[in-house]
């Protein structure tokens, strides 16, 4: 079973819809009993990085995913802004302290005049060879929708790139640990092969 | 690179698929489950679904669960948004964004609440306009200073018609803000999307041309690549 993160920061059924469609149970909870059955955890998240973590203190679950990804090295997908979250900081709003599973911060998408923001729609995404969600993934086409964006202190975690004014981290990955900033689950077949390569981690 | 996005717009009245001529005389053309099936299926970049009734008669979440359970690809829901809570609703309903219409213009704070909670981009204001150009100008950008993530920009007047967008209208707004505005109302040929996006428009909606013709998404996707436009084809 994969145990969606319920914290009432939206679009979490979405998820569980592409689960379904790939034949996989997926779970939205916020129980820790559910966390400790699950094989695999997905953070998603549409939402601003304070109120993201207020609502993870306040269902007790910032603990529960240390013990279960940091300690038991369960395989996690952080995306959107369940990627961000993995950062150390976040600049948006007001400056918040991350879950801290990623060595970086989250910060404004620095674009050139000429661009607008939020970026919004399908862009490029370029794989580094080791990147084990992408493997054996074709298109390059993925649905971003973000005005933030994760900067890892140490560059070779980052897994996948994408250009939009500057090459941001469009993946990253370490260890267990995995985050997209794109949504694979409203990317349509590639988004789900990248699902698919989460479950069979 | 980013790619201009082509979007098909569903609207719904008593439960079924519908479409107007300039905001008047709602045409049945079916059922909506269908038409979202249709272009899941034909991998559409994303969809836009709003329930017209939803102001009077209240939200249906069952109805947009029914609707977002289709969809692979991203989704903009609308119809009868006034709160914060609302948001949250349609967002539980599986929307990846919200549009917001007449409760921005009722009480425009509900955009600045909703871009804090929820970040501006899930945030679309829909602006329908009549004749007033430099008014609709006005709403767009205080709509991106209170934190609208994009723009879904509707002439009433070029709506269902298919002669074309309003070309002036999206240039004046699309060069006013600096956040995606999605031109919407007019599109009848493939050739008509390239016009509103050399005006500035990040996106094309369009509604009349997937129903009445046999124009696909993807044909004005390679219309617009023609046009040294990119698209995702």
């Amino acid at each position: 079973m994969i145990a969606i993160v319920d914290y009432g920061m939206g679009n979490v059924a979405s998820v569980r819809n592409a689960l379904a469609l790939l034949g996989e149970e997926g779970l939205v909870t916020a129980s820790a009993e559910d966390f400790a059955r699950a094989t695999h955890i997905i953070l998603p998240g549409v939402g601003a990085y304070p109120d993201g973590m207020r609502e993870l203190h306040e269902r007790g679950l910032v603990a529960v995913l240390q013990k279960e990804v940091l300690e038991n090295k369960k395989p996690f997908l952080g995306i959107c802004l369940g990627m961000q979250l993995l950062t150390e900081r976040g600049e948006e709003g007001a400056d918040t302290e991350g879950l801290g599973f990623i060595a970086g911060k989250t910060r404004k998408l620095a674009v050139t005049p000429d661009l607008r923001l939020p970026h919004i729609g399908w862009d490029d995404v370029a794989p580094a060879p080791d990147a084990r969600l992408f493997a054996g993934i074709e298109s390059r086409d993925f649905y971003f929708v973000h005005s933030f964006v994760v900067e890892p202190v140490d560059p070779a975690v980052t897994s996948a790139a994408c250009t939009y004014g500057e090459t941001f981290a469009a993946a990253v990955q370490k260890d267990n640990i995995f985050g997209v900033q794109f949504h694979p689950e409203k990317s349509q077949q590639a988004g789900l092969a990248i699902l698919r390569n989460f479950i069979n981690l | 690179m980013l790619k201009t996005r082509v979007i098909p717009v569903l609207t719904i009245k008593n439960e079924r698929l519908v479409k107007s001529v300039r905001f008047a005389d709602h045409r049945n053309i079916g059922s909506y489950i269908a038409a979202v099936r249709v272009f899941n299926a034909r991998d559409v970049d994303e969809l836009i679904f709003l329930d017209l009734d939803a102001g009077e008669r209240g939200i249906r979440p069952e109805l947009l669960r029914e609707v977002t359970k289709e969809c692979f690809m991203p989704v903009t829901l609308g119809g009868g948004v006034r709160t914060v809570e609302d948001i949250q609703t349609l967002l539980n309903c599986g929307a990846d964004k919200v549009s917001i219409n007449t409760g921005a213009l009722e009480h425009p704070e509900l955009i600045d609440a909703g871009a804090k909670r929820y970040g501006s981009q899930c945030i679309v204001v829909s602006i329908d306009v009549e004749e007033d150009s430099a008014g609709a100008v006005a709403w767009a950008k205080e709509a991106e200073a209170r934190g609208a993530g994009e723009i879904l920009l509707t002439s009433k007047t070029h709506d269902g018609v298919m002669e074309g967008f309003d070309l002036p209208l999206i240039k004046a707004v699309s060069s006013a803000v600096r956040i995606p505005v999605i031109a919407c109302g007019g599109a009848g040929s493939a050739a008509h999307c390239v016009e509103a996006v050399q005006q500035g428009a990040s996106a094309v909606g369009a509604a009349s041309i997937f129903q009445y013709t046999q124009t696909t998404p993807q044909m004005i996707k390679k219309a617009l690549v023609a046009a040294g436009i990119l698209a995702r084809v």
